[in-house]
Protein backbone atom coordinates (compact mmCIF):
# COMPACT_ATOMS: atom_id res chain seq x y z
CA UNK A 1 0.00 0.00 0.00
CA UNK A 2 2.93 2.32 0.71
CA UNK A 3 4.11 1.66 -2.83
CA UNK A 4 0.75 2.69 -4.23
CA UNK A 5 0.78 5.84 -2.13
CA UNK A 6 4.22 6.70 -3.48
CA UNK A 7 3.02 6.08 -7.06
CA UNK A 8 0.05 8.36 -6.39
CA UNK A 9 2.44 11.07 -5.20
CA UNK A 10 4.57 10.69 -8.34
CA UNK A 11 1.46 10.79 -10.50
CA UNK A 12 0.30 14.00 -8.83
CA UNK A 13 3.70 15.57 -9.44
CA UNK A 14 3.51 14.57 -13.10
CA UNK A 15 0.04 16.10 -13.40
CA UNK A 16 1.20 19.44 -11.98
CA UNK A 17 4.31 19.52 -14.15
CA UNK A 18 2.48 18.51 -17.32
CA UNK A 19 -0.20 21.13 -16.89
CA UNK A 20 2.30 23.82 -15.90
CA UNK A 21 4.36 23.13 -19.03
CA UNK A 22 1.26 22.89 -21.22
CA UNK A 23 0.04 26.24 -19.89
CA UNK A 24 -3.51 24.89 -19.79
CA UNK A 25 -5.42 21.84 -18.60
CA UNK A 26 -7.56 20.55 -15.78
CA UNK A 27 -5.70 19.96 -12.51
CA UNK A 28 -8.73 19.74 -10.17
CA UNK A 29 -10.49 16.76 -11.74
CA UNK A 30 -7.18 15.09 -12.62
CA UNK A 31 -6.03 15.14 -9.00
CA UNK A 32 -9.35 13.77 -7.73
CA UNK A 33 -9.12 10.49 -9.69
CA UNK A 34 -5.42 9.65 -9.11
CA UNK A 35 -5.98 6.78 -6.65
CA UNK A 36 -8.72 5.27 -8.82
CA UNK A 37 -6.56 5.11 -11.95
CA UNK A 38 -3.43 4.02 -10.08
CA UNK A 39 -5.34 1.23 -8.33
CA UNK A 40 -6.77 0.00 -11.63
CA UNK A 41 -3.52 -0.03 -13.61
CA UNK A 42 -1.24 -1.25 -10.79
CA UNK A 43 -3.46 -3.76 -8.99
CA UNK A 44 -6.70 -4.55 -10.76
CA UNK A 45 -6.55 -4.52 -14.52
CA UNK A 46 -5.16 -7.22 -16.77
CA UNK A 47 -3.14 -5.35 -19.38
CA UNK A 48 0.12 -5.45 -21.25
CA UNK A 49 1.94 -2.21 -22.09
CA UNK A 50 4.03 -4.08 -24.67
CA UNK A 51 0.86 -5.15 -26.45
CA UNK A 52 -1.71 -2.38 -25.96
CA UNK A 53 -4.18 -4.07 -28.34
CA UNK A 54 -3.98 -7.49 -26.62
CA UNK A 55 -7.52 -8.83 -27.21
CA UNK A 56 -7.81 -10.30 -23.69
CA UNK A 57 -6.97 -7.03 -21.90
CA UNK A 58 -9.31 -5.26 -19.53
CA UNK A 59 -10.52 -1.97 -21.00
CA UNK A 60 -10.42 1.43 -19.33
CA UNK A 61 -12.48 4.39 -20.55
CA UNK A 62 -11.92 7.86 -19.17
CA UNK A 63 -15.32 9.33 -19.91
CA UNK A 64 -14.37 12.52 -18.05
CA UNK A 65 -11.67 13.02 -20.65
CA UNK A 66 -10.36 16.29 -19.22
CA UNK A 67 -8.68 14.27 -16.44
CA UNK A 68 -6.41 12.65 -19.02
CA UNK A 69 -3.13 13.96 -17.50
CA UNK A 70 -3.64 11.37 -14.74
CA UNK A 71 -4.08 8.60 -17.28
CA UNK A 72 -1.12 9.77 -19.39
CA UNK A 73 1.10 9.78 -16.31
CA UNK A 74 0.09 6.25 -15.36
CA UNK A 75 0.33 4.93 -18.93
CA UNK A 76 3.82 6.37 -19.36
CA UNK A 77 5.01 4.96 -16.01
CA UNK A 78 3.63 1.60 -17.08
CA UNK A 79 5.64 1.81 -20.30
CA UNK A 80 3.00 2.52 -22.93
CA UNK A 81 5.02 5.46 -24.24
CA UNK A 82 8.12 7.51 -23.32
CA UNK A 83 7.91 9.85 -20.37
CA UNK A 84 9.25 12.70 -22.50
CA UNK A 85 5.85 12.85 -24.18
CA UNK A 86 4.33 14.04 -20.91
CA UNK A 87 6.22 17.31 -21.03
CA UNK A 88 4.77 18.19 -24.43
CA UNK A 89 1.14 17.62 -23.47
CA UNK A 90 -1.19 19.73 -25.62
CA UNK A 91 1.66 20.86 -27.93
CA UNK A 92 1.24 20.63 -31.71
CA UNK A 93 2.70 17.44 -33.09
CA UNK A 94 2.85 15.59 -29.77
CA UNK A 95 0.75 12.41 -29.50
CA UNK A 96 -0.75 13.54 -26.18
CA UNK A 97 -3.89 15.44 -27.09
CA UNK A 98 -5.68 17.70 -24.61
CA UNK A 99 -8.37 15.04 -24.37
CA UNK A 100 -8.01 11.28 -25.06
CA UNK A 101 -7.75 10.19 -28.69
CA UNK A 102 -7.81 6.50 -29.55
CA UNK A 103 -5.58 6.84 -32.60
CA UNK A 104 -2.98 9.23 -31.19
CA UNK A 105 -1.82 7.55 -28.00
CA UNK A 106 -0.99 3.90 -27.15
CA UNK A 107 -3.16 2.66 -24.30
CA UNK A 108 -6.05 5.04 -24.93
CA UNK A 109 -9.18 2.97 -25.57
CA UNK A 110 -11.69 5.61 -26.70
CA UNK A 111 -11.86 9.20 -27.88
CA UNK A 112 -13.62 11.22 -25.22
CA UNK A 113 -13.73 14.76 -23.90
CA UNK A 114 -17.21 15.72 -24.96
CA UNK A 115 -18.90 14.57 -21.78
CA UNK A 116 -21.50 11.85 -21.58
CA UNK A 117 -20.12 9.51 -24.24
CA UNK A 118 -17.86 7.09 -22.41
CA UNK A 119 -20.43 4.91 -20.67
CA UNK A 120 -22.09 3.93 -23.97
CA UNK A 121 -18.67 3.08 -25.42
CA UNK A 122 -17.91 0.98 -22.34
CA UNK A 123 -21.24 -0.81 -22.83
CA UNK A 124 -20.28 -1.63 -26.41
CA UNK A 125 -16.98 -3.10 -25.25
CA UNK A 126 -18.70 -5.11 -22.53
CA UNK A 127 -21.25 -6.42 -25.04
CA UNK A 128 -18.44 -7.43 -27.40
CA UNK A 129 -16.77 -9.30 -24.54
CA UNK A 130 -19.97 -11.24 -23.86
CA UNK A 131 -20.49 -11.99 -27.56
CA UNK A 132 -16.95 -13.33 -27.88
CA UNK A 133 -17.07 -15.25 -24.58
CA UNK A 134 -14.08 -13.33 -23.31
CA UNK A 135 -13.62 -12.71 -19.62
CA UNK A 136 -12.10 -9.24 -19.83
CA UNK A 137 -13.65 -6.50 -17.73
CA UNK A 138 -14.46 -2.92 -18.70
CA UNK A 139 -13.84 0.02 -16.37
CA UNK A 140 -15.11 3.55 -16.94
CA UNK A 141 -14.66 6.69 -14.87
CA UNK A 142 -17.41 9.24 -15.19
CA UNK A 143 -17.53 12.65 -13.56
CA UNK A 144 -20.20 13.79 -11.14
CA UNK A 145 -20.80 16.91 -13.21
CA UNK A 146 -20.86 14.69 -16.29
CA UNK A 147 -23.97 12.87 -15.10
CA UNK A 148 -25.89 16.00 -16.05
CA UNK A 149 -25.57 14.63 -19.58
CA UNK A 150 -28.69 12.68 -20.52
CA UNK A 151 -26.63 10.22 -22.56
CA UNK A 152 -25.17 8.86 -19.30
CA UNK A 153 -28.65 7.80 -18.23
CA UNK A 154 -29.42 6.38 -21.67
CA UNK A 155 -26.31 4.29 -21.30
CA UNK A 156 -27.06 3.34 -17.70
CA UNK A 157 -30.31 1.71 -18.82
CA UNK A 158 -28.52 -0.27 -21.54
CA UNK A 159 -25.92 -1.52 -19.03
CA UNK A 160 -28.75 -2.87 -16.92
CA UNK A 161 -30.85 -4.17 -19.83
CA UNK A 162 -27.94 -6.22 -21.13
CA UNK A 163 -26.87 -7.35 -17.65
CA UNK A 164 -23.34 -6.09 -18.14
CA UNK A 165 -21.72 -7.57 -15.05
CA UNK A 166 -18.36 -7.30 -16.82
CA UNK A 167 -18.70 -3.52 -16.53
CA UNK A 168 -17.60 -1.51 -13.51
CA UNK A 169 -18.10 2.24 -13.60
CA UNK A 170 -16.58 4.63 -11.11
CA UNK A 171 -18.23 7.95 -10.33
CA UNK A 172 -15.56 10.49 -9.39
CA UNK A 173 -17.67 12.30 -6.82
CA UNK A 174 -15.66 15.40 -6.05
CA UNK A 175 -18.80 17.51 -5.74
CA UNK A 176 -17.74 20.31 -8.06
CA UNK A 177 -18.19 21.17 -11.71
CA UNK A 178 -16.87 24.16 -13.66
CA UNK A 179 -19.41 26.72 -12.51
CA UNK A 180 -19.98 25.61 -8.93
CA UNK A 181 -21.07 22.69 -6.76
CA UNK A 182 -22.97 19.93 -8.51
CA UNK A 183 -25.77 20.48 -6.03
CA UNK A 184 -26.04 24.16 -6.86
CA UNK A 185 -25.88 23.65 -10.64
CA UNK A 186 -28.08 20.66 -11.42
CA UNK A 187 -28.46 18.72 -8.18
CA UNK A 188 -28.01 15.07 -9.17
CA UNK A 189 -28.55 13.89 -5.60
CA UNK A 190 -29.27 11.41 -4.15
CA UNK A 191 -26.62 9.47 -6.06
CA UNK A 192 -26.77 5.98 -4.59
CA UNK A 193 -30.57 5.50 -4.74
CA UNK A 194 -30.59 6.94 -8.24
CA UNK A 195 -28.08 4.43 -9.62
CA UNK A 196 -29.76 1.64 -7.67
CA UNK A 197 -33.11 2.61 -9.18
CA UNK A 198 -31.47 2.35 -12.60
CA UNK A 199 -30.63 -1.26 -11.80
CA UNK A 200 -26.98 -1.00 -10.79
CA UNK A 201 -25.19 -2.53 -7.84
CA UNK A 202 -23.80 0.51 -6.02
CA UNK A 203 -20.77 0.58 -3.74
CA UNK A 204 -19.58 3.72 -2.01
CA UNK A 205 -15.95 4.31 -1.02
CA UNK A 206 -13.43 6.94 -0.07
CA UNK A 207 -11.93 7.50 -3.52
CA UNK A 208 -8.53 8.37 -2.03
CA UNK A 209 -8.27 5.17 0.01
CA UNK A 210 -6.45 2.41 -1.88
CA UNK A 211 -7.70 -0.05 0.68
CA UNK A 212 -11.35 0.81 0.10
CA UNK A 213 -10.94 1.03 -3.68
CA UNK A 214 -9.25 -2.37 -3.95
CA UNK A 215 -11.93 -4.02 -1.84
CA UNK A 216 -14.67 -2.42 -3.95
CA UNK A 217 -13.05 -3.48 -7.24
CA UNK A 218 -12.80 -7.07 -6.05
CA UNK A 219 -16.40 -6.95 -4.71
CA UNK A 220 -17.55 -5.71 -8.11
CA UNK A 221 -16.01 -8.76 -9.81
CA UNK A 222 -18.33 -10.97 -7.78
CA UNK A 223 -21.54 -9.13 -8.74
CA UNK A 224 -23.43 -11.15 -11.35
CA UNK A 225 -26.27 -10.16 -13.64
CA UNK A 226 -25.88 -6.40 -13.35
CA UNK A 227 -23.31 -3.65 -13.70
CA UNK A 228 -21.55 -2.10 -10.71
CA UNK A 229 -21.17 1.58 -9.93
CA UNK A 230 -18.53 2.56 -7.42
CA UNK A 231 -19.27 6.00 -6.06
CA UNK A 232 -15.84 7.27 -5.14
CA UNK A 233 -16.04 10.21 -2.77
CA UNK A 234 -13.11 12.41 -3.67
CA UNK A 235 -11.70 15.90 -3.24
CA UNK A 236 -11.25 18.06 -6.30
CA UNK A 237 -7.63 19.22 -6.44
CA UNK A 238 -6.64 16.56 -3.87
CA UNK A 239 -3.10 16.88 -2.54
CA UNK A 240 -2.53 20.56 -3.30
CA UNK A 241 -3.87 22.77 -0.50
CA UNK A 242 -4.69 25.80 -2.60
CA UNK A 243 -6.41 23.73 -5.31
CA UNK A 244 -8.55 21.58 -3.04
CA UNK A 245 -12.30 22.16 -3.30
CA UNK A 246 -11.85 25.27 -5.42
CA UNK A 247 -13.67 25.50 -8.75
CA UNK A 248 -11.10 28.02 -9.99
CA UNK A 249 -8.71 25.09 -10.41
CA UNK A 250 -11.06 23.09 -12.62
CA UNK A 251 -9.39 24.25 -15.79
CA UNK A 252 -6.40 26.46 -15.01
CA UNK A 253 -2.66 25.86 -15.22
CA UNK A 254 -0.48 26.73 -12.23
CA UNK A 255 2.26 29.33 -12.59
CA UNK A 256 5.85 28.13 -12.08
CA UNK A 257 5.81 29.28 -8.45
CA UNK A 258 2.44 27.66 -7.80
CA UNK A 259 3.65 24.44 -9.41
CA UNK A 260 6.75 24.44 -7.18
CA UNK A 261 4.63 24.93 -4.09
CA UNK A 262 2.23 22.19 -5.22
CA UNK A 263 5.04 19.71 -5.81
CA UNK A 264 6.60 20.58 -2.47
CA UNK A 265 3.28 19.87 -0.75
CA UNK A 266 2.82 16.60 -2.61
CA UNK A 267 6.35 15.42 -1.75
CA UNK A 268 5.80 16.11 1.92
CA UNK A 269 2.33 14.56 2.10
CA UNK B 1 -41.74 2.15 -66.04
CA UNK B 2 -39.06 0.13 -64.32
CA UNK B 3 -39.98 -2.09 -61.39
CA UNK B 4 -40.25 -0.23 -58.06
CA UNK B 5 -38.43 -1.61 -55.08
CA UNK B 6 -37.81 -0.47 -51.51
CA UNK B 7 -34.24 0.43 -50.64
CA UNK B 8 -34.76 -0.30 -46.96
CA UNK B 9 -36.25 -3.75 -47.71
CA UNK B 10 -33.10 -4.46 -49.65
CA UNK B 11 -30.98 -3.19 -46.76
CA UNK B 12 -32.72 -5.60 -44.38
CA UNK B 13 -32.26 -8.51 -46.81
CA UNK B 14 -28.63 -7.67 -47.45
CA UNK B 15 -27.51 -7.49 -43.82
CA UNK B 16 -29.12 -10.89 -43.25
CA UNK B 17 -27.23 -12.28 -46.25
CA UNK B 18 -23.97 -10.76 -44.96
CA UNK B 19 -24.66 -11.94 -41.42
CA UNK B 20 -24.71 -15.56 -42.59
CA UNK B 21 -21.13 -15.54 -43.77
CA UNK B 22 -19.73 -12.94 -41.38
CA UNK B 23 -20.33 -13.64 -37.67
CA UNK B 24 -18.56 -10.38 -36.88
CA UNK B 25 -21.46 -8.26 -38.11
CA UNK B 26 -23.53 -6.65 -35.36
CA UNK B 27 -26.66 -4.60 -35.98
CA UNK B 28 -28.00 -1.86 -33.71
CA UNK B 29 -31.24 0.08 -33.86
CA UNK B 30 -32.96 2.72 -31.77
CA UNK B 31 -36.58 1.56 -31.59
CA UNK B 32 -37.27 1.85 -35.31
CA UNK B 33 -36.25 -1.64 -36.41
CA UNK B 34 -39.50 -2.30 -38.30
CA UNK B 35 -39.13 0.95 -40.24
CA UNK B 36 -35.43 0.59 -40.97
CA UNK B 37 -35.92 -3.16 -41.65
CA UNK B 38 -33.16 -4.18 -39.24
CA UNK B 39 -35.83 -6.40 -37.61
CA UNK B 40 -35.01 -8.85 -40.40
CA UNK B 41 -31.52 -9.21 -38.94
CA UNK B 42 -32.93 -9.52 -35.43
CA UNK B 43 -35.13 -12.41 -36.55
CA UNK B 44 -32.20 -14.16 -38.23
CA UNK B 45 -29.52 -13.46 -35.61
CA UNK B 46 -31.15 -12.45 -32.32
CA UNK B 47 -27.84 -12.60 -30.43
CA UNK B 48 -26.14 -10.12 -32.72
CA UNK B 49 -28.88 -7.51 -32.72
CA UNK B 50 -29.22 -4.88 -30.02
CA UNK B 51 -32.09 -2.45 -29.70
CA UNK B 52 -30.86 0.52 -27.68
CA UNK B 53 -34.32 2.03 -27.40
CA UNK B 54 -35.15 5.68 -27.99
CA UNK B 55 -31.55 6.65 -27.34
CA UNK B 56 -29.66 7.41 -30.52
CA UNK B 57 -26.66 8.90 -28.74
CA UNK B 58 -26.35 5.73 -26.69
CA UNK B 59 -26.64 3.64 -29.86
CA UNK B 60 -23.75 5.47 -31.53
CA UNK B 61 -21.56 5.21 -28.43
CA UNK B 62 -22.33 1.52 -28.15
CA UNK B 63 -21.48 1.12 -31.83
CA UNK B 64 -18.10 2.75 -31.16
CA UNK B 65 -17.39 0.39 -28.27
CA UNK B 66 -18.33 -2.72 -30.26
CA UNK B 67 -16.31 -1.58 -33.28
CA UNK B 68 -13.25 -0.89 -31.15
CA UNK B 69 -13.40 -4.58 -30.16
CA UNK B 70 -13.27 -5.68 -33.78
CA UNK B 71 -16.94 -5.82 -34.73
CA UNK B 72 -18.40 -4.52 -37.99
CA UNK B 73 -21.34 -2.52 -36.74
CA UNK B 74 -24.41 -1.40 -38.67
CA UNK B 75 -26.36 1.27 -36.76
CA UNK B 76 -29.77 2.30 -38.08
CA UNK B 77 -32.53 4.75 -37.29
CA UNK B 78 -34.19 7.63 -39.15
CA UNK B 79 -31.69 9.92 -40.87
CA UNK B 80 -32.73 12.95 -38.85
CA UNK B 81 -31.90 11.24 -35.54
CA UNK B 82 -28.81 9.38 -36.72
CA UNK B 83 -27.12 12.54 -37.92
CA UNK B 84 -28.70 15.28 -35.84
CA UNK B 85 -29.46 13.87 -32.41
CA UNK B 86 -26.32 11.76 -32.29
CA UNK B 87 -23.92 14.01 -34.20
CA UNK B 88 -21.54 14.52 -31.28
CA UNK B 89 -21.24 10.76 -30.70
CA UNK B 90 -20.69 10.17 -34.41
CA UNK B 91 -18.10 12.95 -34.59
CA UNK B 92 -16.03 12.19 -31.51
CA UNK B 93 -16.80 8.57 -30.62
CA UNK B 94 -16.86 7.03 -34.10
CA UNK B 95 -15.29 9.19 -36.80
CA UNK B 96 -12.38 10.67 -34.83
CA UNK B 97 -11.34 7.10 -34.05
CA UNK B 98 -12.10 5.94 -37.63
CA UNK B 99 -14.10 3.06 -36.21
CA UNK B 100 -15.79 0.42 -38.29
CA UNK B 101 -19.34 1.71 -37.97
CA UNK B 102 -21.80 1.87 -40.85
CA UNK B 103 -24.62 4.27 -40.18
CA UNK B 104 -27.44 3.26 -42.51
CA UNK B 105 -30.29 5.68 -42.04
CA UNK B 106 -33.75 5.55 -43.57
CA UNK B 107 -36.50 8.16 -44.01
CA UNK B 108 -34.24 10.93 -45.28
CA UNK B 109 -35.38 14.05 -47.11
CA UNK B 110 -38.76 15.77 -47.39
CA UNK B 111 -39.66 12.57 -49.22
CA UNK B 112 -40.72 11.25 -45.80
CA UNK B 113 -43.76 13.49 -46.21
CA UNK B 114 -46.62 13.71 -43.77
CA UNK B 115 -44.60 13.57 -40.53
CA UNK B 116 -43.32 17.05 -41.29
CA UNK B 117 -40.06 18.86 -40.63
CA UNK B 118 -39.32 17.11 -37.30
CA UNK B 119 -38.81 13.87 -39.23
CA UNK B 120 -37.44 15.21 -42.50
CA UNK B 121 -33.66 14.98 -42.60
CA UNK B 122 -32.75 17.68 -45.09
CA UNK B 123 -29.40 18.58 -43.51
CA UNK B 124 -28.03 15.08 -42.92
CA UNK B 125 -25.66 14.91 -45.88
CA UNK B 126 -24.14 18.25 -44.85
CA UNK B 127 -23.73 17.10 -41.24
CA UNK B 128 -21.93 13.92 -42.29
CA UNK B 129 -19.94 15.41 -45.19
CA UNK B 130 -18.14 17.90 -42.98
CA UNK B 131 -16.64 15.18 -40.80
CA UNK B 132 -13.09 14.14 -41.77
CA UNK B 133 -12.81 10.40 -42.55
CA UNK B 134 -16.57 10.03 -43.01
CA UNK B 135 -17.74 8.66 -46.36
CA UNK B 136 -21.26 9.49 -47.56
CA UNK B 137 -23.23 7.32 -49.97
CA UNK B 138 -26.73 7.90 -51.33
CA UNK B 139 -28.06 4.94 -53.36
CA UNK B 140 -30.80 5.53 -55.91
CA UNK B 141 -32.19 2.02 -56.40
CA UNK B 142 -32.52 -1.28 -54.58
CA UNK B 143 -29.82 -3.06 -56.57
CA UNK B 144 -27.40 -0.23 -55.94
CA UNK B 145 -28.33 -0.33 -52.26
CA UNK B 146 -27.42 -4.01 -52.08
CA UNK B 147 -24.06 -3.33 -53.73
CA UNK B 148 -23.40 -0.40 -51.38
CA UNK B 149 -24.22 -2.40 -48.25
CA UNK B 150 -21.98 -5.25 -49.36
CA UNK B 151 -19.23 -2.73 -50.09
CA UNK B 152 -19.36 -0.88 -46.78
CA UNK B 153 -19.44 -4.19 -44.88
CA UNK B 154 -16.01 -5.10 -46.18
CA UNK B 155 -14.44 -1.64 -46.37
CA UNK B 156 -12.92 -0.54 -43.03
CA UNK B 157 -13.95 2.68 -41.33
CA UNK B 158 -17.05 4.82 -40.93
CA UNK B 159 -19.74 5.30 -43.58
CA UNK B 160 -23.04 7.14 -43.77
CA UNK B 161 -25.54 5.49 -46.13
CA UNK B 162 -28.70 7.48 -46.79
CA UNK B 163 -31.91 5.60 -47.59
CA UNK B 164 -35.49 6.76 -48.04
CA UNK B 165 -38.98 5.71 -47.03
CA UNK B 166 -40.58 5.08 -50.42
CA UNK B 167 -39.64 2.71 -53.24
CA UNK B 168 -37.67 3.72 -56.30
CA UNK B 169 -37.40 2.23 -59.80
CA UNK B 170 -34.66 -0.32 -60.41
CA UNK B 171 -31.95 1.37 -62.49
CA UNK B 172 -28.97 -0.93 -62.12
CA UNK B 173 -28.52 -4.66 -62.78
CA UNK B 174 -28.74 -7.04 -59.86
CA UNK B 175 -25.04 -7.94 -60.01
CA UNK B 176 -23.72 -4.38 -60.16
CA UNK B 177 -20.61 -3.53 -58.19
CA UNK B 178 -20.34 -0.30 -56.21
CA UNK B 179 -17.18 1.75 -56.61
CA UNK B 180 -16.43 4.37 -53.97
CA UNK B 181 -15.63 7.79 -55.38
CA UNK B 182 -16.87 6.87 -58.83
CA UNK B 183 -19.90 8.50 -60.39
CA UNK B 184 -21.98 6.74 -63.04
CA UNK B 185 -22.93 8.44 -66.27
CA UNK B 186 -26.43 7.17 -66.97
CA UNK B 187 -26.99 9.26 -70.13
CA UNK B 188 -24.44 10.87 -72.38
CA UNK B 189 -25.12 14.45 -73.45
CA UNK B 190 -23.29 17.45 -74.87
CA UNK B 191 -25.28 20.54 -73.87
CA UNK B 192 -25.80 20.36 -70.14
CA UNK B 193 -24.94 18.03 -67.23
CA UNK B 194 -27.45 17.04 -64.59
CA UNK B 195 -26.03 15.35 -61.50
CA UNK B 196 -28.36 13.74 -58.99
CA UNK B 197 -28.58 11.48 -55.99
CA UNK B 198 -31.17 9.12 -54.50
CA UNK B 199 -34.79 9.86 -55.30
CA UNK B 200 -33.76 12.58 -57.76
CA UNK B 201 -31.95 10.21 -60.12
CA UNK B 202 -35.08 8.72 -61.73
CA UNK B 203 -36.59 12.21 -61.97
CA UNK B 204 -33.46 13.46 -63.67
CA UNK B 205 -33.74 10.64 -66.22
CA UNK B 206 -37.29 11.82 -66.93
CA UNK B 207 -35.99 15.36 -67.34
CA UNK B 208 -33.44 14.02 -69.83
CA UNK B 209 -36.35 12.70 -71.96
CA UNK B 210 -38.24 15.99 -71.80
CA UNK B 211 -35.12 17.92 -72.81
CA UNK B 212 -34.53 15.54 -75.71
CA UNK B 213 -37.91 16.45 -77.19
CA UNK B 214 -36.73 20.06 -77.12
CA UNK B 215 -33.50 19.25 -78.86
CA UNK B 216 -31.35 19.57 -75.72
CA UNK B 217 -28.83 16.86 -75.04
CA UNK B 218 -28.39 16.37 -71.29
CA UNK B 219 -25.72 14.26 -69.67
CA UNK B 220 -27.07 12.53 -66.55
CA UNK B 221 -24.73 11.50 -63.74
CA UNK B 222 -25.54 9.51 -60.60
CA UNK B 223 -23.35 10.78 -57.75
CA UNK B 224 -24.16 8.01 -55.25
CA UNK B 225 -20.69 8.50 -53.78
CA UNK B 226 -21.22 12.03 -52.45
CA UNK B 227 -18.03 11.79 -50.43
CA UNK B 228 -15.54 11.09 -51.82
CA UNK B 229 -16.97 12.77 -54.91
CA UNK B 230 -15.84 11.88 -58.40
CA UNK B 231 -13.85 15.01 -59.27
CA UNK B 232 -12.80 13.67 -62.65
CA UNK B 233 -16.41 13.11 -63.71
CA UNK B 234 -17.24 16.71 -62.73
CA UNK B 235 -14.21 18.17 -64.51
CA UNK B 236 -14.98 16.17 -67.61
CA UNK B 237 -18.60 17.31 -67.59
CA UNK B 238 -17.43 20.92 -67.25
CA UNK B 239 -15.23 20.44 -70.31
CA UNK B 240 -17.91 18.74 -72.36
CA UNK B 241 -21.07 20.69 -71.51
CA UNK B 242 -22.05 24.33 -70.95
CA UNK B 243 -23.91 24.15 -67.68
CA UNK B 244 -24.30 21.98 -64.58
CA UNK B 245 -27.37 21.27 -62.51
CA UNK B 246 -27.35 19.28 -59.29
CA UNK B 247 -30.54 17.76 -57.87
CA UNK B 248 -31.07 16.51 -54.33
CA UNK B 249 -33.82 16.06 -51.75
CA UNK B 250 -31.69 17.98 -49.25
CA UNK B 251 -30.90 21.58 -48.47
CA UNK B 252 -28.69 23.12 -51.15
CA UNK B 253 -26.31 24.19 -48.35
CA UNK B 254 -23.70 21.53 -47.75
CA UNK B 255 -25.15 18.73 -49.83
CA UNK B 256 -24.42 17.36 -53.30
CA UNK B 257 -24.75 20.84 -54.81
CA UNK B 258 -21.99 22.25 -52.66
CA UNK B 259 -19.81 19.18 -53.10
CA UNK B 260 -20.01 19.58 -56.88
CA UNK B 261 -19.71 23.38 -56.73
CA UNK B 262 -16.39 23.13 -54.89
CA UNK B 263 -14.92 21.11 -57.75
CA UNK B 264 -16.45 23.29 -60.48
CA UNK B 265 -15.13 26.49 -58.89
CA UNK B 266 -11.64 25.12 -58.42
CA UNK B 267 -11.36 23.63 -61.88
CA UNK B 268 -13.41 25.18 -64.60
CA UNK B 269 -16.23 27.51 -63.61
CA UNK B 270 -19.34 27.03 -65.72
CA UNK B 271 -22.87 28.09 -64.77
CA UNK B 272 -24.09 25.80 -61.99
CA UNK B 273 -27.58 25.67 -60.54
CA UNK B 274 -28.40 23.77 -57.38
CA UNK B 275 -31.87 22.24 -57.25
CA UNK B 276 -32.85 21.22 -53.74
CA UNK B 277 -34.43 22.72 -50.69
CA UNK B 278 -33.56 26.39 -50.73
CA UNK B 279 -32.86 27.26 -47.11
CA UNK B 280 -36.41 26.77 -45.84
CA UNK B 281 -37.99 24.30 -43.46
CA UNK B 282 -39.87 21.19 -44.50
CA UNK B 283 -43.57 20.74 -43.74
CA UNK B 284 -46.27 18.08 -43.77
CA UNK B 285 -47.68 16.86 -47.07
CA UNK B 286 -47.46 13.99 -49.50
CA UNK B 287 -44.03 13.41 -51.03
CA UNK B 288 -45.48 14.37 -54.38
CA UNK B 289 -46.93 17.67 -53.18
CA UNK B 290 -43.72 18.57 -51.38
CA UNK B 291 -41.59 17.67 -54.41
CA UNK B 292 -43.82 19.93 -56.53
CA UNK B 293 -43.44 22.76 -54.04
CA UNK B 294 -39.64 22.52 -53.93
CA UNK B 295 -39.22 21.96 -57.65
CA UNK B 296 -37.93 18.42 -57.27
CA UNK B 297 -39.72 17.23 -60.41
CA UNK B 298 -38.69 16.25 -63.93
CA UNK B 299 -40.57 19.18 -65.45
CA UNK B 300 -38.94 21.69 -63.15
CA UNK B 301 -35.46 20.26 -63.74
CA UNK B 302 -36.01 20.41 -67.52
CA UNK B 303 -37.29 23.97 -67.29
CA UNK B 304 -34.27 25.07 -65.27
CA UNK B 305 -31.90 23.31 -67.64
CA UNK B 306 -33.37 25.15 -70.59
CA UNK B 307 -33.06 28.48 -68.77
CA UNK B 308 -29.49 27.81 -67.66
CA UNK B 309 -28.39 27.18 -71.23
CA UNK B 310 -29.79 30.60 -72.24
CA UNK B 311 -27.88 32.22 -69.39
Amino acid sequence: MDDLKQIARETRKDIIQMIELAGSGHPGGSLSCVEIIVALYYKIMRHNPKNPKWPERDRFILSKGHAVPTLYSVLSRKGYFPREWLWKLRKAGNPLQGHPHLLSTPGIEASTGSLGQGLSIANGMALAGKLDNKDYRVYAIIGDGEIGEGAIWEASMSSKRYKLDNLCAILDHNGLQIDGSIQAIKDPYPLKPKWEAFGWEVLEVNGHSFNELLIAFSEAKKIKGKPTMIIANTVKGKGVSFMENDILWHGKAPSHEQAEQAINEIEHS
Amino acid sequence: MAELKSLRDTYGETIVELGKSNPNIIVLDADLSFSTRTHRFKEAFPNRFFNLGVAEADMMGTAAGLASCGKTVFASTFAVFATGRAWDQVRLGIVYSKLNVKIVASHSGIEVGEDGYSHQAIEDIALMRVLPAMRVIVPCCANQTRAVIRFVAKEKGPFYVRLIKHSLPILYPEDMEFKLGQATTLKQGKDITIGAIGSMVPRTLEAHKILKTKGISAKVIDFASVKPIDEEAIKQACDETRGFITCEDHTTAGGLGDAVAQVILAHHPIPHLRIGIQGIFGESGTSQDLYEKHGLTANHIAEKAEKLLKY
